[in-house]
């Protein structure tokens, strides 16, 4: 499906002359998947549909206690310090955004009173404001009323660089003002296609600014209430010992009628993911286990058990392997894999080809990951409308040796092809985690067949993931040729998640390798088309960059996809819980219910 | 000295005892020691066993010429086969083959851990027991301070400052093999040097002890012919405990990305490895724990029956 | 062993203990990572946040100046803050004391308590066959990582059998006996598994160093002489025999501080060992370095009343 016909078919659900249904079963019959469908309709100012509603409880409470297990459990509980998502999913048992993204990447209403739209006023022409209407008659857990004020104040809470949220990206370069008690008006400085970032999802959570506001800039970390929310949730705050333990009790007045189901949570953290999926489909001790990183294998027998099953919730999150374009061998000014050098071996794209087709994906994603890993060569995979269909999964050790005997790497005495006296010899890096080490062994078999060494190393991860610019062993820093890992992409927009091939992310020792460009690979087009996309207010051609963007770093061999790492999580047999990948595993913890 | 306290009843008997045999015949308390020994049987044969088992670690490549690493998913997670006498594991890789190379290394980094731990141990606990004063206060802050490490950054940091010049100068394995033996070996001797120091206290001021010295023997005598050999006791135990901490801190270091690269297998790396299929391969973790307890075991029992020879009180 | 060598001997912990303090910061602030790890990956969080909270947290300084500033804060009674939780790092330990001292304190009870009759009576009879089982159990305990038999007991416990819990909860809702019993039978496993894996080197040693004194010639003419056999082991070889057992329990007990990282983290029983773990993974420098440090006075003060105690024990001990 062409550009053209796409816009010939939003000008009839616009019209009237086609239903929104029919639109999106078009769509998915072509294979844009339906929540994209819906947004292509939402950016071209067609009203976005009421979530699907499966919540079957009739009044509120009554369904006991809910006991859920976070392997890694929260270690604080104010949703602009959490570090990471165990600590956001924490804070939403309390604390709310005006709008979640639900598994099918749709925004749904949370304490805003509707989502903004072209035809609801809600979202400029010119794409630099966005105007939210909140909820009326909220109030937070001490009573207080939720209004206008609150969501300013988080604005200015968050984007004060003493105050050292890690919200501060989404908040710092637009302004926030109140219209009236229960209006905002969110403005940028350019057209911003992506419009959903402040108050939205897991950025979004709201802290009251009656608490607060005392505590805004460098006395932030003083606030008693950094440790005993008081939101706006459907559970009151009971108890939080770090990394153990958080409990809290149903909230009488919470805004949603007949919810929650639950009469109490309690969230245990700690211990490792094998076991909590065992504690969940085994014995049944608790309702539901967070972040499932268990072989397949593992998770299927113990779903035999019959007390739970597993639930997979696609995302973005991608396991992938980056290939280095720098020399890492080789020190300029202080640096290794600098700017200034070129990869010996790896710059010849014979050798970049040649490794493409020794990774096996599909015996990763089989033999390894199965249900919580499938495989794919694309870095860029979902939302699925930016999914390319150019990169197919070729794995050919035959095809490989062909491709490096025609550019001159002959194989030596030991096995090894060489040229010009430089080995095809390659440290392959990644972070300790067993499934990793495993992807690890079967790439360096094939490898090993096509005359490529491959030696392994494993960081620790708290090394591996650290900006600690002292250490070398960093994936930022990538001294090494290989390294593979999983990056994250949060949203359901891909703007942030390419910046990582833009020459201006390259990561160096200038930059402290803060930069996000970990490959070094630079590409003049790529960054014209990224600057582009920045500010194309027109979702179809949008699409298209980023679908471009994606191809160009995959068939440069700049990046290989290996599969992508869905939410896995695993539930108790009668549990009803929508978890969605664009957000947290908790974010619509108030529809979570029971079946009879 | 004191010498009515009730320990000391018969004061002077014990030296002669130690005296004896070397007045009486021309062999020295070692070679009398591996006279005892040898009638242990127990010991001997768990010395057999052990030899047989760094037998089959050595020279089994030679007779089950198995890649490790050689990966089929047709053969995963199978039992014990005449293809896979072992069975095999989550990736189809020959568990027989794996243990025999894992073994050598397991083996070589418990022994050569202990020894480091061991000598290290006796000697700063000797120094320690036999000084005094400031020697024994600076070497016991020393102790101390070890004891108090914290262990896994303090391994961050050494394999963050060493790995690569060991890499470079012995190679990805080698190098592997003696940051692991320095790094256990060091940060295990305290517990030996605190037991020798305490049984070096308490036997300088033994009756034997002041006879040899009254008899003009050298500091040096006095230690290694008189008071080592009746604080030898607790130092085996440990060495032999030792031996079985070894190998399973070797699978925890590599585990954390600290030891061998992890498509090495090692004892405890498979054990590791096989701990979450407990339940649906139990073969697979078997097979390495029986091999540990077998190492561990044998090797205990060894360093009975050397206690029991080297017991200079002992008549066998 | 005089009154005089024992105050010496505290006073010199003071110095002592400063210099430990130094090393445990030194390489606390010298080991590689730092406390953002998550952030870095996240694409929605501009890397200057990583910056920001680095420099706010101070982990830009030089070591010497983040020593001195721990120092000065230390003897102010200021443990420092966690730069993960954002709370007041003795908040956090105390929330995790008292679950450590209960169990990692009383797997430490039993296993002594076990260890030590065990051992004499294995000696006594030296290649019997109890001291042949007793020997056999102890190679099993300490040969089996505690990984291993953690998972075993959960797998024949909790799940073959469905006898119990293996998911410790420090909060349970239960109220009188259900509220001990509750408690107990989560206990069981993680007390068991530290337990066995403590009391089996103990057995060992306590079996040697009985060994060793046992066929001293004193004990034989204390035989000889008439006195009990009960006695005669209780008064003259265990006495004799308990400085390696001393020097051992000096060794160990700090360790009910520390925690058990892994018992803890199989079981999720929250004491201090998963509190440091977790911490050394994030990195979370304040809690570590406090943890430490407290371990570290724990070693100093027990290794220093073993020395007193073996002067007891042996009174011709004389500290020079």
């Amino acid at each position: 499906m062409n550009e053209h016909e796409l816009r010939g078919l939003i000008g009839k659900v616009k019209a009237g002359k086609m239903s929104r249904r029919g639109f999106v079963q078009r769509m998915m019959a072509v294979g844009i998947a339906a929540p994209f469908a819906t947004q292509l309709l939402v950016h071209s100012g067609v009203a976005m549909a009421q979530a699907k509603n499966t919540y079957k409880p009739t009044k509120r409470g009554g369904g006991g206690p809910l006991k859920v297990l976070w392997w890694q459990g929260p270690t604080l509980l104010n949703p602009h310090f959490a570090v990471g998502t165990k600590d956001q999913d924490g804070s939403r048992l309390f604390y709310e955004p005006l709008a979640a993204w639900d598994d099918e990447g749709n925004l749904s209403a949370k304490l805003a009173a509707e989502i903004p739209t072209r035809e609801n006023g809600g979202l400029s022409a010119d794409g630099k404001s966005v105007t939210w209407k909140l909820k009326q008659g909220v109030t937070w857990h001490d009573g207080k009323p939720f209004t206008a004020d609150d969501a300013v104040f988080n604005w200015e809470y968050a984007k004060d660089p003493a105050t050292a949220s890690v919200t501060i990206g989404s908040y710092q370069d637009v302004t926030v003002e109140k219209v009236d008690q229960f209006t905002i008006v969110v403005k940028f400085a350019k057209p911003t296609p992506f419009w959903a970032d402040a108050f939205v999802g897991t950025r979004g959570m709201l802290i009251p600014k009656h608490l607060f506001a005392e505590f805004i800039g460098a006395k932030s970390r003083d606030a008693p209430t950094n440790l005993k929310p008081v939101g706006t949730g459907p559970y009151l705050f009971r108890e939080f010992k770090p990394g153990d333990l958080v409990t809290g009790v149903i909230n009488p007045n919470y805004h949603q009628a007949n919810k929650p189901y639950f009469d109490s949570i309690e969230m245990k953290g700690g211990g490792d993911a094998v076991s909590a999926a065992r504690a969940v489909l085994q014995t049944g001790e608790f309702d539901f286990a967070w972040n499932m990183q268990v072989e397949d294998e593992i998770l299927s027998r113990l779903e035999k058990g019959g007390k739970g099953r597993v639930q997979v919730t696609p995302g973005g999150n991608i396991e992938h392997m980056q290939l280095n374009t720098t020399d890492p061998w080789t020190e300029v000014d202080g640096e290794r894999s600098s700017v200034k050098t070129k990869h010996p071996t790896l710059s010849d794209p014979a050798v970049r080809q040649a490794i493409a087709l020794i990774i096996d994906n599909k015996s990763v994603e089989q033999h390894i990951y199965g249900r919580t890993g499938p495989a794919t060569r694309d870095f860029l995979n979902n939302p699925q409308r930016y999914r390319s269909k150019d990169n197919p999964i070729d794995f050919n050790v035959d095809k490989a040796n062909d491709i490096l005997e025609k550019a001159g790497w002959k194989k030596g005495s030991d096995g090894i092809r060489a040229k010009d006296g430089k080995k095809l010899k390659f440290v392959y890096q990644t972070s300790i985690n067993q499934p990793r080490q495993k992807t690890q062994a079967i790439i360096k078999q094939s490898a090993q067949k096509a005359g490529i060494d491959m030696e392994l190393k494993s960081v620790t991860a708290s090394v591996f993931f650290s900006s600690d610019v002292a250490n070398p062993d960093t994936y930022t820093k990538f001294y090494c040729d290989l390294q593979m890992y999983t990056t994250t992409m949060s949203q359901p927009d891909p703007q942030l998640f390419m910046n990582q091939f833009t020459s201006w992310e390259v990561s160096t020792k200038e930059n402290k390798w803060q930069g996000r460009n970990i490959t070094r690979w630079r590409n003049e087009e790529y960054d014209k088309i990224f600057r582009a996309s920045e500010g194309e207010l027109d979702p179809v051609k949008r699409t298209a960059m980023f679908i471009k963007m994606n191809d160009m770093a995959v068939q440069n061999g700049v990046v290989i996809g290996i599969v992508q790492r869905p939410t896995v999580s695993a539930l108790a047999t009668k549990l009803n819980a929508n978890i969605s990948g664009w957000d947290n595993n908790t974010s619509d913890l108030s529809d979570w219910f029971k079946e009879a | 000295m004191a010498g009515l306290t009730p320990a000391s009843l018969t004061a002077d008997a014990p030296a002669p005892a130690v005296a004896a045999p070397r007045k009486n015949r021309p062999t020295s308390p070692w070679q009398e020691a591996w006279r005892r020994f040898r009638r242990h049987r127990l010991a001997v044969a768990s010395g057999v066993v052990l030899l047989l088992l760094i037998a089959a670690v050595t020279l089994g490549p030679f007779i089950w010429p198995v890649a490790i690493n050689e990966i089929d998913f047709a053969a995963k997670l199978q039992g014990p086969s005449w293809a896979h006498p072992l069975g095999t594991d989550d990736l189809g890789q020959d568990l027989l083959a794996r243990l025999i190379y894992g073994g050598r290394i397991s083996l070589a980094v418990g022994l050569a851990a202990m020894v480091v731990a061991v000598v290290v141990g006796v000697v700063v606990g000797a120094l320690a027991g036999m000084s005094a004063g400031w020697v024994d206060a600076a070497l016991m802050w020393l102790t101390d301070l070890f004891l108090a490490l914290p262990l896994l950054p303090l391994l961050l940091l050494l394999m963050y400052l060493f790995r690569d010049h060991f890499k470079r100068m012995f190679g990805v394995e080698g190098g592997a093999f003696i940051l692991i033996v320095v790094v256990i070996g060091g940060l295990r001797w305290m517990q030996v040097a605190r037991l020798v120091r305490a049984q070096f206290l308490s036997l300088r001021e033994k009756e034997f002890v002041e006879a040899a010295r009254a008899l003009g023997a050298s500091k040096l005598r006095l230690v290694v012919g008189h008071i080592l050999p009746n604080a030898l006791g607790p130092v085996i135990v440990a060495g032999t405990i030792d031996v079985a901490a070894a190998i399973i801190a070797e699978s925890t270091l590599s585990f954390l990305g600290l030891g061998f690269p992890s498509d090495i297998p090692t004892w405890g790396s498979v054990l590791r490895d096989a701990k979450d299929y407990l339940d649906i391969a139990p073969h697979w973790a078997l097979f390495p724990g029986a091999a540990i307890f077998l190492a561990v075991i044998t090797i205990n029992f060894m360093g009975d029956g050397l206690r029991d020879a080297l017991d200079p009180r002992r008549v066998l | 062993m005089s009154r005089q060598y024992i105050i010496r001997k505290i006073l010199i912990m003071i110095p002592s203990l400063l210099g430990i303090s130094l090393v445990l910061f030194t390489v606390l602030a010298m080991a590689p990572g730092d406390p953002f790890e998550e952030l870095a990956t996240n694409p929605a969080i501009p890397p200057e946040v990583r910056a920001a909270l680095r420099a706010k947290f101070g982990l830009d300084d030089p070591v010497w100046t983040r020593y001195l500033h721990w120092l000065v804060a230390m003897i102010q009674g200021d443990w420092g803050f966690s730069f993960v939780s954002r709370m007041d790092v003795d908040k956090l330990i105390l929330q995790r004391l008292p679950v450590t001292l209960i169990v990692i304190g009383s797997s430490q009870i039993i296993a002594i308590l076990v260890a030590l009759p065990v051992g004499v009576l294995a000696a006594t009879r030296p290649y019997s066959l109890f001291d042949q089982v007793a020997n056999t159990l102890a190679f099993v305990g300490f040969s089996l990582p505690t990984f291993f038999t953690g998972l075993l007991f959960i797998l024949v416990f909790s799940i073959q059998l469905d006898w119990l819990p293996f998911v410790y909860r420090a909060n349970i809702d239960a109220t009188g006996w259900q509220f001990y019993w509750e408690h107990i039978k989560q206990s069981i496993m993680p007390v068991m598994v530290l337990g066995l894996f403590q009391g089996a080197s103990l057995v060992r040693f306590v079996r040697s160093s009985v060994l060793d004194v046992i066929k001293l010639d004193y004990v034989t003419t204390a035989r000889s002489k008439g006195i009990g056999e009960r006695k005669v082991i209780t008064k003259h070889v265990v006495r004799n025999a308990l400085i390696p057992v001393v020097t051992l329990v000096a060794l160990q007990l700090p360790i009910v501080f520390g925690g058990a990282i892994v018992t803890e983290q199989i079981f999720r029983v929250p004491g201090i060992g998963s509190l440091l773990i977790s911490s050394m993974l994030s990195n979370d420098t304040p809690v570590v370095m406090a943890v430490t440090f407290v371990i570290a006075c724990l070693v100093v003060f027990f290794n220093l009343l073993a020395d007193i105690i073996y002067g007891w024990l042996d009174p011709r001990i004389s500290y020079r």
